[in-house]
């Protein structure tokens, strides 16, 4: 029952991985991506690491596909122009990634794992979030704090580049707001009833 | 490994399949940089599954750890990837990536 679930899954997943690469617009490429990122997490599901399947779902659907939705809608692109040159680069793609395999195949075929013997998805806890959560709280500290630091660099990064500051649209200036002084705003008029400010 | 039980193999089939996807998606795609962007996180997808499909068969907790640090750098080089990307198009109206090199002297 599980291998015809795996067996199904994953046909999901490759012919979808194939479908983002061949597609001939790029919005349909995002929308298999998110498939390819559902269905792995079914895969993942399957061998009971399901915290790590919710977090492709929050992480990659949720965040990742949603910002390559959003970038991909919002420039104005010939996607018929960059599509050109697929069926020249074709061959020589197909010829690499078949010599990728065969390069992958032969050396897991050579070495050994040790792996299938113990098959366990949470060691050390009674759900894979809590043997998670023992490890990563613990031992791994450091490395989730800079992961934190990591993303927190990637955002500033992010808005720093695509800020750009146009002269035409006023801003807050707030050195200027608070350096400003009672004399230079309010003035005082002796007004004569009847007449006015000339 | 290719027994009735559903093993390491098989995951490490998938994980292979998908990773030479993604390869072949860059060489294909050679002019559309969102195409290789998401290539690129059909690669690490692949690295993933395996990670966990090893710590799973292992029984030791640590791939599932490297598979979330694998995760987080994911989304921080898509994030810069595509604030790259923005900044370019603005820049030069289009996205191909064959003009990247006008800056070389």
């Amino acid at each position: 029952m599980t291998l015809i679930a795996f067996y199904i899954l994953s046909t999901i997943v490759v012919a979808s991985a194939l479908f983002v690469v061949a597609a001939r617009n790029p919005v349909h490429s995002v929308l298999w991506l998110i498939l390819a990122f559902f269905t792995s997490a079914g895969l993942l599901v399957l061998i009971g690491a399901e915290f790590l399947a919710m977090l492709l779902v929050v992480v990659y659907v949720g965040a990742v596909a949603v910002l390559f939705l959003f970038v991909v809608m919002m420039l104005d692109i010939d996607f018929v122009a960059l599509k050109q040159g697929f069926q020249n680069y074709l061959v020589v793609g197909i010829l690499l990634a078949l010599a990728l395999l065969a390069e992958i195949g032969i050396v897991v075929a050579a070495a050994t794992f040790g792996g299938g013997e113990t098959f366990n998805p949470n060691p050390g806890g009674a759900t894979n979030a809590e043997a998670l959560s023992n490890v990563l709280y613990d031992d791994y500290l450091l490395l989730f704090q800079m992961c934190g630091i990591v993303l927190l660099v990637a955002m500033m990064g992010a808005i720093v580049l695509t800020l750009r500051s146009r002269p035409t649209v006023k801003r807050q200036n707030i050195a200027q707001q608070v350096g400003r002084k009672r004399k230079d705003a309010v003035e005082l008029k002796d007004v004569r009833p009847g007449q006015g400010i000339p | 490994m290719a027994g009735a039980e559903l093993g390491l193999g098989h995951y490490m089939a998938v994980s292979a399949a998908l990773f030479t996807i993604g390869v072949f998606g860059i060489f294909v795609n050679r002019k559309n940089i969102i195409v290789i962007l998401m290539s690129i996180e059909l690669i690490l997808l692949s690295v993933n599954i395996n990670l966990v499909a090893f710590s799973v068969f292992n029984g030791t907790i640590m791939g599932q750890v490297f598979a979330m640090l694998v995760l987080t750098v994911a989304a921080a080089e898509a994030a810069v990837g595509l604030a790259i990307l923005v900044v370019y198009f603005r820049n030069r109206g289009e996205i191909a990536v064959e003009d990247v090199n006008v800056l070389r002297g």
